[in-house]
């Protein structure tokens, strides 16, 4: 521990050189800053198939999902709240991507079904006893008070997730196009969906407590739904979304210092913007 | 070519068992669903070099038989492929164009993006595949959509995109090919070059292919073979002894016939 409080130590001091800004004075900001630049790319990455799939309210779920993780975390205690929450997170990922192949309902209808459940069960496990302020700060997320040890799980997230994508990317890419084509081409439909899911469970996991439950899921499609309004290929489509997380992580981080707001919905903001922006755009991109 | 040249002076005296130059052996397909048998007891054999017409009326099971030899719906019945050495050599690689590919045409993701998903596992979003390049422009002039490369999936016309998915299926280079005829969104001059690239792959790649056709005119010009599907094989043989047999004519009507024997 002692190790590790050294290096963040020798991070802030490159940091203070490289960056020599008023408002990344304070080390809670530093903290934010390190955050933003581990979240906001995996969710570039991430929403490119989540929007190409149509998967917006499936992300929408897993942030509901989280919530109930979050009260049985506290409630049972038998692993840290950080590690209930994710296996909690994965298995809801698991059981939502299962039901939709097995079932002939309407993805819309069985994801609708789940996310109801969860948030209920999260409600009333939250609210027993009145303690629901205790959680309130899930909803919003508060990304300034993340601590060094919580960065360096955020980093290895990160690390996890990058190589993933570079594994089963261009399988999800023809699942993207047409599931039933991609079979034909020999693709495991199932797996390959069902492997997406746990990324995004596990990304909104360890982030939900930073980013909010109320906005995890905007992240998770506005800077796709942006950058596709004016790429035309895949390497365009990610540069673009990646670049529009990132810019909107940190100039909403910044906005929200200097106007006391909540960070999360600032960079959700900032990233909104850029898709009204883009949209206005398409017309001379997209012919 | 020599395959070609080699393989085919022994076509008369094989007849339907072969034993001596490739072939794909369909014997006993079924499927249901549910209570509903959609086809039973499928037979056919289809040799390398040779297009085989599927036709039939609707329902008749004709997309279910091409994604039963998928293997993508549950089916009674095996599959042989022999290759030209008489070797049992397991599964084909099989190429499939489907009839119609729905997708969302907002998709930022070119032609060059699909082919390079479908060839490598070089994640398509980092690398920029430069090496690919020729290779993918190969196959898309094989079917004379070269300059289609750099195009948008969504910007595509029907008959553009049934082209790139013949090109697709064709790398690897497949030993059976099975194809839907689209039915709409495709004009007739786009239908008819998809036609002839296919007659020309047929006799210069040498490999079996599997057609459903709606188009009596074309089958007549193009396939070697026909077979009339109804939920079983109502009638196989050579396209004049099929599309003039009683069976066709009461299953798919008359007048195309008439004008097939008008032509």
């Amino acid at each position: 521990m002692i190790e590790f409080t050294f290096e963040i130590d020798m991070v802030y001091r490159v940091m203070d050189s490289l960056l020599p800004f008023a408002w990344l004075g304070h080390a809670f900001m530093k903290n934010a800053f390190l955050a933003v630049l581990f979240i906001t790319p995996l969710f570039g990455l991430l929403s490119t198939m989540v929007v190409s799939n149509r998967m917006a309210f499936f992300a929408d779920s897993l942030g509901h999902g989280a919530f109930t993780g979050i009260a049985l975390g506290a409630l049972v205690g038998i692993f840290t709240p950080r590690t209930s929450l994710i296996i909690f997170s994965l298995a809801f990922a698991f059981l939502i991507t299962y039901i939709k192949n097995k079932s002939r309902a309407s993805t819309d209808t069985v994801i609708g079904v789940f996310s109801s459940t969860a948030i209920a069960l999260g409600l009333m496990l939250m609210s027993r006893g009145g303690n629901f302020n205790k959680f309130s700060s899930y909803l919003i997320g508060d990304i300034l008070s993340i601590t060094p040890d919580e960065l360096g799980a955020l980093a290895l997230v990160f690390v996890v997730v990058l190589i993933t994508w570079g594994i089963i990317f261009n399988k999800l890419l023809l699942l993207s196009i047409n599931s039933s084509w991609a079979r034909s081409r020999g693709v495991n439909v199932f797996a390959v969906e069902s492997f997406f899911a746990a990324l995004v469970a596990v990304v909104v996991a360890v982030s939900i407590q930073w980013v909010g439950i109320l906005i995890i899921n905007s992240l998770l499609v506005l800077p796709a739904a942006a950058a596709r309004n004016i790429t035309g290929n895949v390497r365009q489509y990610h540069a673009l979304s990646v670049i529009i997380a990132m810019v909107s992580g940190f100039s909403g981080l910044i906005l929200a210092y200097y106007l006391n707001m909540a960070v999360g919905a600032t960079i959700v903001a900032v990233a909104a913007l850029c898709f009204f922006v883009t949209l206005l755009l398409k017309p001379q991109f997209v012919k | 070519m020599l395959k070609h040249i080699w393989h085919h002076p022994r076509k008369e005296n094989c007849g339907e068992d072969c034993r001596n130059f490739c072939c794909t052996k369909i014997e006993h397909f079924g499927v249901t669903a549910g209570d509903l048998t959609i086809f039973a007891d499928v037979n056919l054999h289809v040799h390398c070099g040779e297009l085989t017409a599927l036709i039939g009326p609707n329902g008749a099971g004709k997309s279910t038989l091409l994604r039963a030899i998928l293997g993508e719906v549950r089916h009674t019945g095996q599959l042989h492929y022999v290759d030209a050495k008489g070797k049992h050599t397991g599964a084909p690689i099989i190429g499939y164009v489907p009839q119609y590919l729905r997708f969302d045409v907002s998709t930022p993701t070119s032609v060059k993006d699909i082919f390079a998903a479908c060839l490598t596992s070089a994640p398509v979003w980092l690398f920029n595949r430069r090496r690919l390049a020729p290779r993918i422009k190969e196959s898309l002039a094989r079917v004379k959509a070269e300059h289609l490369m750099e195009r948008r999936l969504g910007a595509l016309s029907g008959g553009e995109l049934q082209r790139v998915l013949l090109a697709l299926a064709l790398d690897p280079l497949p030993d059976l090919l099975l194809l839907d005829e689209p039915v709409s969104g495709v004009d007739q001059s786009g239908l008819k070059l998809f036609y002839e690239l296919v007659g020309e792959l047929r006799a210069k790649e040498d490999m079996a292919i599997i057609l459903i056709s709606h188009d009596l005119d074309m089958v007549k010009n193009y396939a070697d073979k026909v077979v009339l599907l109804n939920k079983k094989v109502v009638a196989a043989g050579t396209p004049e002894v099929v599309l003039q047999s009683e069976a066709t004519q009461k299953l798919l009507g008359l007048p195309s016939i008439e004008r097939g024997q008008a032509q």
